[in-house]
């Protein structure tokens, strides 16, 4: 420590040289940063205060504040709707996917990378493709609405797509590998000596589970719920796709207000809502989860 | 305030062509292919004679290009050999270029999208647009479109009068009419072998689940609208439009109607998800062709929608010339009654059902592509809304369907 003061001033230019290589290291990213986020978050911001001007899409701005409540009052229950079904996506998904990973982990053997490549093969086929197949399986021709109704469970009258089931199956479904992926990664990393030695200590099978392999998999747990529920909220295509009018989310408004009533303002004063709502949950999940070793 | 936003002044086309000129110069230096073809297109045109366009016209046009952006299935398209045979026969008489894309499939989505360049007057890529009625009024108004030079669509006289004289754009100076399109109600015919004849069997408790309806608001609300006796194509107030979103808002709530969407309703017809839906006239056609004659089309008794898509050329377009040729060769009647044939919406050419009586004599009686005197009676044309109204109505509507 006392050589560091006492260095001579050849030394001292070369720390300072040394001082600005992180930031030379880091401008790729702050640079990157600053156009594809920073940029966009002012534009969204002073796009959300607008007022409508005289042609097709043109707004003046007229620093409007009331836009931030009208957009909140106006689409109070695509937001919770959003927040309900994004929720039960999450639970629903955590459910299949803790299984899943578990069984990957542990149980697979040599069928572990196969495994792992089939999480990740439904990415190879879009997104909405995807969404579509599902309208198909649950449609009123689709395999299972036909078994379902040979086995007297459900009448013709009645129908799976277009519903809320649908939507949240749908979203359980498009993120399911974002849960399952993390999920993997932490039960993976559990030390099987640990395991051992919850048995050595006469812990059975399910309070080992309970008390060793759960806490070690939280990491995976909370960024898996993470990945899921962010995407989930703001996700439009499912209820697009696979709801009915009565199952609008957040997304879908934005996107009509954006492209059917042109109301650019509004759209944004949305959008950035919904941004501060996710964020300050997601603050308050992590806090609460703890993230030590989230990374 | 349209004509100051105006980019190109209409009726200068000097500056026009000037502009053509260069991007095409520019085009044929970039593409030796490009430029060969031009030269031997001009050729063919000038040995050959233009059909549908006078050839001197042609020799100025050729070598040019013209992109044109339209809505699907909205153009006579072979199978076999994956190519549009009108258009190949255009480019073959003059030489012309002609670029075509089903980029359009929705009127405000695909507005949203190419509005902000042509407020900067930049090149939205396309040189003609196909937009219905209400919209192909905004752009009219916005300053969006050139006018069109009556010289350079001779066969402008060949559009039936009664929608030469459209409010929006009187005497047809920026805008023609692609295709009528007509709203009305169409179902399964395995589901419902009796057919549907008014909204009442539309909205019966049977097809409670399984109903869809456009998300276009002037057909939806229009048809609704009639039901209830309001003549929409006269001024009507605001609380008959409330009356006919409540009533839809209801039905939706109640579970009657299982989506409001698009063009993509031709979908769930088909897979029967939904058996009784609010559709257009050309596409329960072009499904009975395609799917063997299951679905039936009716106009309601209380009376249709009728709307017209219309090709514009864009302001940013640096191809007038080429865009002109190509619009005037689409109203030949024979060209007309060939794409009539294969769309199936209704024909706005006069001549074309003599000229269809000898390409597929069975479409010359199809009351959707030449509709009936006693059909006419019963369509209407939703009044054209001031901005106001229709940023309002919008809002109301799109409010309804869940979104906002």
């Amino acid at each position: 420590m006392a050589a560091v003061v006492r260095t001579s001033g050849a030394a001292t230019s070369e720390l300072k040289k040394k001082s600005l290589v992180p930031y030379f290291l880091l401008a790729p990213g702050l640079i990157w940063l600053a156009l594809f986020f920073v940029a966009p978050i002012i534009t969204l911001v002073s796009t959300a205060t607008k007022t409508p001007g005289v042609g097709i899409g043109e707004f003046v701005q007229t620093y409007r504040w009331a836009n931030y409540l009208d957009a909140i009052t106006g689409s109070a229950a695509q937001f919770s709707r959003s927040f309900l079904y994004a929720t039960i996506a999450t639970l629903l998904a955590l459910a299949i996917a803790y299984p899943l990973a578990y069984g990957i982990a542990f149980k697979s053997g040599k069928y572990k990378n196969i495994l792992l490549v089939l999480v990740v093969a439904p990415f190879f086929c879009s997104f909405i493709l995807r969404t579509i197949a599902w309208k198909q399986i649950l449609g009123q021709n689709g395999p299972l609405f036909r078994l379902l109704l040979d086995l007297h469970i459900v009448s013709d009258t009645t129908h799976l797509t277009a519903s809320a089931p649908a939507v949240i199956i749908g979203l359980a479904y498009n993120f399911l590998p974002f849960m399952t992926l993390p999920l993997y990664g932490s039960l993976e990393r559990i030390d099987p000596r640990v395991l051992e030695a919850s048995g050595d200590l006469y812990a059975n099978a399910f309070t080992t589970f309970r008390k060793v392999t759960v806490p070690l998999s939280m990491p995976g747990v909370v960024a898996g719920t993470l990945l899921t529920f962010i995407p989930a909220t703001g996700d439009y295509v499912n209820a697009e796709i696979l709801g009915n009018p009565s199952t609008k989310m957040i997304g879908n408004v934005i996107n009509a207000q954006f492209l059917n009533t042109q109301d650019y303002p509004l759209a944004a004063s949305l959008s950035f809502i919904l941004m501060i709502i996710i964020s300050v949950l997601v603050m308050i999940y992590i806090r609460k989860a703890g993230t030590e070793e989230l990374v | 305030m349209a004509k100051t936003t105006r980019s190109i002044p209409p009726g200068n086309p000097g500056e026009n062509d000037l502009l053509g000129q260069l991007e095409n110069a520019s085009k044929a230096f970039l593409s030796r292919r490009a430029l060969l073809a031009g030269a031997s297109g001009a050729a063919a045109a000038t040995m050959m004679g233009v059909e549908g366009a006078t050839s001197a016209h042609a020799a100025a046009a050729a070598g040019k290009t013209v992109r044109w952006a339209n809505w699907g299935l909205y153009l006579d398209f072979d199978n076999k050999t994956k190519k549009y045979p009108t258009l190949e026969a255009f480019q073959k008489a003059t030489g012309i270029k002609a670029t075509y894309q089903e980029a359009i499939d929705d009127n405000d989505t695909f507005t949203a999208k190419v509005a902000p360049q042509l407020r900067l007057k930049k090149d939205i890529g396309y040189d003609i647009v196909t937009m219905t009625e209400w919209k192909a009024a905004q752009w009219v108004a916005s300053g969006f479109v050139q006018k069109l030079d009556d010289a350079a669509v001779p066969n402008k006289k060949n559009v039936q009068a009664s929608l030469l004289n459209r409010p929006f754009d009187v005497g047809r100076h920026y805008s023609l009419p692609w295709a009528g399109i007509i709203a009305g109600i169409a179902w399964s015919k395995s589901a419902l072998p009796k057919g549907l004849k008014t909204l009442d069997d539309l909205f019966a408790p049977a097809n409670k689940g399984r109903i869809e309806v456009l998300s276009e608001m002037r057909d939806t609300i229009g048809l609704i609208m009639m039901w209830q006796g309001v003549d929409i194509s006269k001024s009507f107030t605001d609380a008959q439009f409330q009356k006919a979103v409540d009533f839809l808002q209801k039905k939706i709530k109640d579970g009657y109607i299982r989506q409001v969407k698009g063009q993509s309703y031709a979908e769930d017809l088909i897979s029967g998800d939904a058996i009784a839906v609010i559709g257009w006239s050309g596409d329960i056609n072009q499904l009975n062709l395609q799917n063997g004659n299951r679905f039936g089309f009716a106009v309601p008794e209380s009376g249709g929608t009728f709307s017209t898509d219309n090709l514009m050329i864009a302001s940013t377009s640096p191809n007038k010339a080429a865009a002109e040729a190509l619009i005037n060769y689409y109203y030949d009647p024979a060209v007309a009654a060939k794409v009539a044939n294969y769309i199936t919406y209704v024909c706005p050419v006069n001549g074309a059902k003599e000229a269809m009586a000898k390409i597929n004599p069975k479409q010359v009686n199809n009351p959707l592509i030449f509709p009936t005197d006693a059909m006419w009676k019963n369509l209407k044309v939703f009044r054209e809304l001031n901005p106001t109204d229709t940023a309002k109505y919008a809002r109301i509507f799109q409010k309804a369907i869940g979104n906002g």
